[in-house]
């Protein structure tokens, strides 16, 4: 078994088994602190140009399998774990987590100590890690190579990982177990244009499911290209990297407020933010995992959410009479939702297409739906 | 929605004895209900039948009534405090019966009573099986296909149309009273019976098999205003089949992507929405199909349970608190986590750890019960682990259970791997282990257990690394080596024995060479937020999050798994030291490994390791805290074993010392301090072979006691009234040794058998209380019901009894408890056995004299004396401490769960827990006593008399007794022809070989009320064990000796005569100082 080392900037450096690849990545070493769904988040665009701990111990048990993946391959840098398993059992597994890693050259490192990890990100905060694997590794000059490598802060890479021309998307939601009952789709009766910030497939998924002919963008798209595919709906989504240098798209997005009814999530919720003229800041260690609550002012529900954003929109930056805001983080009061005051725009910083996570908030859908049902009735 | 305003006293129903599938997990719910809803202001009225727990000391409620659990006596209850609610859900499936009980019987309406936690309607809905099967459809959830039958034929017709195996459920039962697996229609007849019978509405729930599917558990809370969360997953190792209550279980689920366990979430909370659970929480139980992932629902219970108790202690969410304070109104975000202080408790938890739960199991002790598993739980306790992997908590688990087994499976025998594999047992994961050490592959393993391959497969990397270590000599190890052992999970022990090291020098040589033990935090977050409560648990990781503080400390060791002889009445005295050593000014650290009790809940400490009790765990404990001192004599017979080794190794022990404990212990040594003293004992020898054992029984005379050394509970205890009794004993029953040796002792016949517990502080002794028992001596002391205050002992006897004491304390250098067993024959008091510990009894002695002993005990463990505590004693330093009623501790058995088993009383102790009972007369305590125990007593009928040539002038007058209130009289043709000797008019009954219709079918046909049965002595007869099991099938009392024959012809007088009425110990104690009521 060959060694791996983490060093990260701050010149800790930890040591542990490879798994997967035999290679050196560099990244913002984040954690995550999902109990399932790793596959979902080495696949989420979300990651790139992250190093990815994840808090669970015992990762790889269920195996790797097609339909769980959230993009065309693992965006993630580098996977740090307590524990990889040589096994993989569940009736859905195609093949073992590690080989699904391996073959697309993304390192692993096992056997760390990944609560005290996190313990130290936690506290001093998100930083720059390498993850190298292989033979005669040195800890030092690892360390001083994550010195060298880019900061996250003010890393543009949405437009890296986005699709480089428009597509169709057209499939589903399916089952994953002959019981799982799910609704029909309805009709397509609503035209949605995605922009492609590092799109997760199942908000994909999820938008067709509710009703929708989903054609998705590039991140570089104009808003005149855009309307000119006459949608009834303008998605904004997910995404990896600082917002502050998506200035073209912030103006694009700020063209089409008042046009087309508007849905954003996650990175989409931050340049949405910029857009009405707001400010994004960046987190301490972020939001990453699968059970943060957060209050729906409107509804006065608290729904247990899925998180990945170490970015997110100052409240106080937004301007109140344009802006409601409309959800909010019950852990650290941090924003996670708001919508416009006079336009069918809305949009939330967690994940309501969860995979991985609890699907409490799937109604954002719904509620897209209505907007744009509502502004086809006014138009028409 | 806040808080409610518009309701200030609620009542909180108990679950009443410890018994098989109910145990003290719910005194740890209820304990935090009443402990969540004081703190709030409500005024807490309590009702529960146990008086081994903490939620009925008078402390945690307002009114603390321990009385029946039934109808009539909580209605008097209600009557006399007017509660404006009841809390229904933290009591268990007794407290719910009961709380649906009252409002079928209008006494709730009566007196304008809401029932609060979970409604009378979401209740039907989740405990009925139609009616949860109907709503399940409904909302799209798949249940088993099934029918509810009320006679066999039906049941055997729907068996012939879907197939066999079936599972059988009884309606309205716990732990699966009554269940179990049909693979034949001769089974089905079987337990289609017993199951009608056993379900108060006479029905069961035929299921479609999904035997061998993966098991799946959510703990699932919701408030008023719909928010909703999953506490917890769990994952059984046992696939369906087993009893999850039986079952090897894993928090979180390890086998399930993120899809599958949305999916299962989804259903949880739909099941949860739609059977209407809004303030509390509830367990929804999923099986799946590994094949194609088909999910059913296999049931839910709207209320707090066993699993949730698990999943607070896996998660460091406390279930049962937050259930109560969503029951008065509040809702999920109103309450902040404990453990990060600024977060939300609406959320769900996130561990980074693997929890791993092992029932424990005692079939040793119920001769004729086959070992195997099903869908009716047996285990009597269990152990819980946390490690930072599955492999880690596997290990800790396994030596938390303290089977006296290593984990090597070098007994096992290899043509069983088939059998112990395919059928399930207690032994099954040993076996599992075996069949990979001799070569067996995951694929053959899983196909005989369905076992997940996951969970195979890292058993076997187990038994591989175990392999690898045999091959090593003690030069080849290294830092890593041993890290690597260690973070698989392997022992000091077993790493020794590998490389055939001295534990001890093995661990020496381990911390040489830098791997150490560090504590995590239990936090609910995986790190995420800082962690303000010391929950820990070891690993083997880098860095330790221990954080030991510097103020003066002591470490208390609880008592490992409840078993027989050995259960709550210990953590209650571990539970009571902590609360003294904080009131005290020291800090209180908790090591325990069971996850139902109270000990280990984060609160009830100042610091919780939640750690086996080996001395390997216990020294890396006191490595990092350095504890002042360390508290053994709470913990029963688990720390005991510890002291002197933990001692040896430099950790202070306070109180009695080791070297004393275990000179009460050693026959030779105490026999002289005996001889010394001047206090008689039966005579007694100890022998290490077959022919020294006979020896001895021929020189001290039968009937002797013959019993293994250092034991509790009575295990493997007999009386032998030949040499060939002592012969087939010494051959079957007990292994020896010279280190081990058997004790054999004069057994006392017909003598009254009396336990006392004391405190002494090295000058003064003062007794708690002289308890005499019901049942004569030969009866196990727990088994066996006992009074206070005495009621048929002398003066004299007392006089002397509490001298004896008092010398016994002074020569054993007792600081603390002590219990000490005496026998009173033909007016000679002997010792039978003395323990320098806080004994079973303790509990039980505080409340019937208002005295916590165990608090002043640890007082004087600090170096306070008696005088220090005259304010909690009545300003009593010596003699015998009042008490104000009588009150009567009796026993509760699980041999409903043991089909086959002899229920006869004998040394062997099998009671699982215990009532009391309170009265202004011995009956009226009696008699109570028995109706909490689930035997209430008839008040008019038939009593059916058996009883040997020894018995039978008792037995005339127990006769006429009953045939003066009344009763009719039953009786075997001797016994018969004695009483009509005696004038008594009776009806001779058959014998059961004899024929027909006979005494069995006297009690199946509910001609008779009372069973009156003694022992003939020596072995038992299969007649007299068919009547006994029929009693116990029929639910028709049974007593065994003619001391209970007595006491139940007093309690049935009482009936007569006295009103129903109920006191609670807060108005029994009010006056501190009050006189002893005369008998």
């Amino acid at each position: 078994m060959d060694q791996a080392i983490l060093a990260l900037e701050d010149g800790s450096v930890f040591e542990g088994r490879s798994f997967g690849a035999l290679t050196h990545r560099h990244g913002e070493v984040v954690f995550n602190t999902s109990i399932t769904g790793y596959q979902e988040i080495f696949t989420d665009p979300s990651y790139a140009g992250q190093i990815v701990v994840l808090t669970y111990p015992q990762i790889g048990n269920y195996g790797a399998n097609q339909q769980d993946n959230e993009s065309g391959r693992p965006f993630i840098e580098g996977l740090v774990v307590r524990e990889f398993s040589p096994l993989a059992s569940n009736w859905r597994s195609d093949e073992q987590a590690e080989h699904f890693l391996a073959k697309s050259d993304i390192p692993v490192i096992a056997g760390v100590d990944t609560r005290a990890l996190v313990r130290h990100l936690r506290t001093r905060g998100v930083m720059r890690g390498v993850l190298a694997a292989g033979p005669s590794l040195d800890g030092k000059a690892l360390v001083e190579e994550a010195r060298q490598s880019p900061s996250m802060a003010g890393l543009e890479l949405a437009t890296r990982v986005s699709a480089t021309a428009p597509y169709e998307w057209t499939a589903g939601v399916d089952a994953c177990s002959p019981s799982q009952h799910l609704q029909p789709w309805p009709e397509k009766r609503f035209h949605v244009v995605a922009f492609d910030y590092g799109i997760k497939r199942n908000i994909l998924r999820r938008l067709v499911h509710t009703g929708c002919r989903v054609t998705v963008v590039p991140a570089g798209t104009s808003a005149d290209d855009v309307l000119a595919l006459n949608p009834d709906g303008v998605f904004l989504s997910n995404g990896p990297g600082d917002p502050e240098p998506l200035e073209f798209q912030a103006a694009q997005v700020r063209k089409l407020i008042g046009k087309k009814p508007i849905f954003g999530i996650c990175l989409g919720q931050q340049i949405l933010g910029l857009a009405l003229g707001g400010r994004t800041y960046k987190l301490k260690f972020g939001h990453r995992g699968g059970n943060h609550p957060v209050l729906n002012k409107i509804t006065n529900r608290v729904e247990i959410t899925s998180h990945n954003h170490g970015f997110t929109v100052d409240p106080d930056s937004l301007n109140a009479s344009d802006v409601e805001l409309t959800h909010i983080n019950l852990n650290d009061e941090t924003l996670e939702g708001f919508r416009h005051r006079n336009y069918p725009v809305f949009s939330v910083q967690y994940h309501p297409e969860a995979a991985p996570g609890p699907h409490d908030s799937l109604y954002l859908f719904d509620d897209f739906i209505k907007l744009m049902t509502e502004a086809k009735g006014g138009a028409r | 929605m806040p808080r409610r305003t518009d309701i200030h006293r609620i009542l909180i129903v108990g679950s009443g004895p410890i018994i098989i599938g109910q145990a003290c997990e719910f005194d740890y719910s209820g304990t935090q209900a009443c402990k969540a809803l004081r703190a709030d202001g409500f005024e807490v009225v309590l009702i529960n039948s146990n008086p081994a727990t903490i939620m009925t000391d008078p402390e945690l409620a307002d009114r603390t009534y321990v009385e029946p659990l039934t109808v009539a006596y909580a209605e008097e209850v209600i009557r006399r405090e007017r509660p404006d609610a009841l809390l229904s859900t933290v009591g268990g499936q007794t407290g719910l019966n009961l709380a649906v009980a009252l409002a079928e019987a209008g006494v709730l309406d009566k007196y304008d009573v809401e029932l609060i936690g979970a409604k009378i309607d979401s209740i039907k809905k989740a405990e009925d099986r139609l009616l949860f099967k109907d709503a399940m459809r409904k909302i799209g959830l798949e249940t088993p296909q099934s029918q509810l039958v009320n006679t066999v034929e039906k049941g055997l017709e729907f068996g012939t149309k879907i197939g066999y195996p079936l599972i059988l459920r009884p309606s309205f039962t716990m732990g699966g009273s009554g269940g179990g697996i049909a693979y034949n229609r001769e089974e089905m007849i079987d337990i289609l019976e017993r199951g009608i019978d056993l379900s108060p509405v006479g029905e069961v729930l035929i299921e479609e098999s999904v035997l061998g599917w993966k098991e799946y558990e959510l703990e699932v809370m919701r408030d008023q205003a719909d928010n909703a969360i999953i506490v917890c997953s769990i994952e059984n190792f046992d696939p369906m089949g087993v009893h999850t209550g039986d079952s090897i279980t894993v928090a979180p689920a390890q086998t399930l992507s993120d899809r599958e366990y949305q999916m299962m979430r989804d259903a949880a909370l739909a099941c949860l929405r739609e059977i209407g659970v809004d303030t509390g929480g509830s367990n929804v139980q999923f099986a799946i199909d590994p094949a194609t992932g088909r999910m059913v629902i296999v049931e839910m219970n709207p209320r707090v349970s066993r699993s949730s108790a698990l999943a607070s202690k896996a998660t460091g969410f406390p279930i049962a608190k937050i259930a109560a304070k969503l029951a008065v109104g509040y809702r999920l975000d109103e309450i902040k986590n404990d453990i990060t202080k600024v977060t939300p408790a609406c959320f769900e938890p996130t561990i980074d750890y693997v929890v791993v739960k092992i029932p424990r199991f005692q079939f040793e002790k119920f001769p004729g019960a086959e070992p195997v598993l099903n869908t009716q739980m047996k285990s009597v306790g269990e152990v819980m682990a946390i490690g930072r992997t599955f492999q880690q908590s596997l290990g800790k688990a396994l030596r938390s259970m303290e089977t006296g087994k290593s984990s090597a499976a070098d007994v096992y025998d290899e043509a069983q791997i088939a059998n112990k594999l395919i059928t399930p047992n207690p032994d099954r994961l040993n076996y599992i282990r075996f069949a990979f050490e001799r070569g067996y592959t995951i694929a053959q393993v899983h196909e005989m257990t369905a076992v997940d391959p996951w969970f195979l497969e890292r058993v076997r990397d187990i038994v591989l690394q175990e392999q690898q270590m045999d091959l090593l000599e003690p030069e080849d190890l290294t830092h890593d080596i041993i890290l690597a052992a260690k973070r698989a999970g392997l022992s000091d022990n077993r790493i020794a024995r590998a490389v055939d090291m001295d534990p001890l020098d093995f661990r020496a040589r381990r911390k040489e060479l830098g791997v150490q033990a560090v504590f995590n935090r239990v936090d609910t977050c995986a790190a995420e937020f800082e962690s303000f409560t010391p929950y820990l648990y070891s690993s083997y990781e880098q860095v330790s999050e221990a954080d030991p503080t510097s103020r003066p400390k002591v470490m208390i060791l609880g008592s490992g798994p409840n078993r027989i002889g050995q259960g709550i009445e210990f953590d209650y005295a571990c539970c009571h030291a902590s609360f003294a050593l904080q009131e005290f000014g020291h800090e209180s650290i908790m090591v325990n490994c069971n996850p139902e009790t109270v000990s280990t809940d984060y609160d009830t400490s100042d610091r919780l390791y939640f750690e086996p009790l080996t001395l390997e765990d216990v020294l890396n404990i006191a490595d990092i805290e350095k504890p002042d001192g360390v508290i053994v004599q709470f913990g029963g017979q688990t720390p005991l074993n510890l002291a002197l080794p933990l001692k040896h190794a430099g950790v202070p022990i306070i109180g009695t010392q080791p070297e004393n404990i275990d000179l009460a212990e050693d026959r030779k040594l105490f026999g002289a301090v005996l001889d010394q003293l001047g206090i008689p004992a039966p005579d007694n020898g100890t022998a290490t072979n077959v022919e020294e054992a006979c020896e001895i029984a021929r020189r001290i005379g039968y009937p002797v006691l013959v019993r293994p050394s250092y034991v509790l509970g009575g295990r493997a205890m007999v009386i032998a009234y030949g040499e060939d009794m002592i012969r087939r004993y010494m051959a079957e029953a007990v292994t020896f040794s010279q280190k081990r040796p058997v004790l054999i002792d004069r057994f006392l016949e017909d003598a009254t058998e009396v336990d006392v517990d004391a405190l002494c502080d090295g000058d003064d002794v003062l007794i708690g209380g002289i308890m005499e028992h019901i049942e004569e001596a030969g009866v196990h002391s727990g088994d066996s019901s006992c009074v206070l205050p005495a009621f048929s002992i002398g003066a004299s006897e007392l006089q002397t009894i509490e001298e004896y004491t008092v010398k016994l304390a002074k020569a054993l250098k007792v600081i603390g408890l002590m219990n000490v067993q005496y026998a009173i024959q033909q007016g000679k008091v002997y010792v039978l056995e003395v323990n320098p510990r806080a004994s079973r009894t303790v509990p039980y002695v505080s409340k019937a004299t208002g005295v916590p002993l165990p608090k002043i005990a640890v007082g004087l463990m600090l170096g306070k004396k008696l005088k220090d505590f005259a304010y909690l004693t009545g300003g009593r330093t010596s003699g015998v401490l009042p008490v104000p009623q009588f009150f009567v501790k009796s026993p509760v058995f699980p041999f409903n769960k043991f089909p086959g088993v002899d229920p006869a009383l004998g040394p062997e102790m099998r009671s699982t827990g215990e009532v009391m009972g309170v009265g202004e007369n011995f009956g009226e305590a009696f008699g109570k006593a028995q109706i909490s125990a689930g035997t209430p007593l008839p008040e008019k009928g038939s009593v059916f008399l058996s009883v040997n040539d020894r018995d039978k002038a008792a037995a005339v007058e127990v006769a006429r007794n009953f045939h003066d209130l009344g009763f009719q009289l039953h009786a075997t043709r001797g016994t018969a022809s004695i009483l009509k000797a005696a004038g008594l008019p009776c009806k001779t009954v058959f014998k059961v070989n004899e024929g027909r219709p006979n005494a069995v079918d006297l009690i199946k046909a509910q001609t008779v009320q009372l069973v009156i049965y003694t022992t003939t002595g020596g072995h038992t007869f299969t007649d007299e064990k068919a009547i006994r099991r029929a009693a116990v099938t029929w639910r028709v009392p049974c007593i065994t000796t003619m001391s209970g024959a007595r006491a139940a012809v007093q309690a049935v007088a009482s009936k007569r005569v006295d009103p129903i009425r109920v006191w609670s110990l807060q108005e029994i104690h009010a006056a501190k100082d009050v006189s002893t009521p005369s008998a």
